[in-house]
């Protein structure tokens, strides 16, 4: 297979845009791993990743990972089914814990931002990194995706260079549990925002 | 005519000295994690009892939510 050949049906006027941007996503897990196989087969040209978990069975429900990959840290495993769709595109995967002092390190080069972390604290953490450390990178948040059904209650909020996706509303609570479609509804949402702000910015 | 500031969308009374506290205490927003953006501008939870929202100011609360 050639790279020609995976890529030649592309857009002409977005792939080569794509093809050269940097796209950072904080967490692996439905949201992250879901929203990283999708930009890769969109044919963004880098993803930054990074998660501190190791992929459990009960991820398995909406996560990009197989059986086989359960104990394996959740970076290594995503890396492996990434480029087994697109070995053309460049991956850097941190098996980390995002914080205030290594966020701004290990994201500072990104074109766009995608926030795909679990706890609300650890959003709120990403958010203020964002804000004091890269004002004008534009930020892709997710808020409010447990449950299923009530797909039109997910839209997305726009303030400055913080966008938001999800109903802002459904929590996690017991008897609540992150179902596959609800789940990759809002990572979809997020990843063709970004394709789509990537290009906005670009032209 | 009385003074106004804008929440959400909503228009409110604004008065001299306004927090950001006052405005999530208006507007019954007790929720924990809250994303708060004066005029475009981030506020973060520490300083939600020391930032004076100015008078005709936009203001925006978004509620963070787990899951991900």
């Amino acid at each position: 297979m050639k790279y020609q050949q995976y890529f030649c049906e592309r857009d002409p006027q977005a792939f080569p845009i794509w093809q050269k941007a940097v796209v950072g996503i904080a967490g692996a897990g439905g949201l992250g791993s879901n929203i990283a196989m999708m930009l890769a087969r969109a044919g963004i040209g880098k993803l930054i990743i990074s998660d501190f978990d190791v992929v459990s069975i009960s991820n398995l429900n909406r996560q990009a990972f197989n059986l086989d990959q359960v104990g394996f840290p959740k970076v290594e495993a995503l890396e492996q089914n990434i480029h087994r769709i697109n070995p053309y595109i460049e991956l850097e995967m941190h098996d980390l814990r995002l914080d205030e002092d290594n966020t701004p390190q290990i994201y500072h080069s990104v074109d766009i931002m995608i926030e795909a972390l679990d706890t609300a604290s650890a959003k709120a953490m990403l958010i203020e990194s964002f804000g004091k450390h890269f004002p004008k990178t534009e930020l892709i948040c997710a808020s409010g995706l447990a449950g299923y059904g009530n797909s039109e209650e997910i839209r997305i909020v726009r303030c400055g260079n913080l966008f938001m996706v999800g109903d802002q509303h459904s929590q996690l609570v017991p008897g609540i549990a992150p179902i596959s479609t609800r789940v990759m509804i809002v990572a979809a949402m997020q990843a063709n925002l970004a394709l789509e702000r990537i290009v906005w910015k670009n032209s | 005519m009385e003074k106004q500031l804008t929440i959400n969308g909503h228009s409110k009374p604004w008065k001299e000295g306004m927090t950001v506290q006052d405005a999530l205490h208006l507007m019954n927003y007790t929720f924990k994690m809250l994303v708060v953006k004066v005029n475009g501008e981030l506020v973060v939870r520490k300083d939600y009892a020391t930032t004076v929202i100015p008078e005709g100011a936009d203001v925006m609360v978004i509620h963070l939510i787990s899951g991900g």
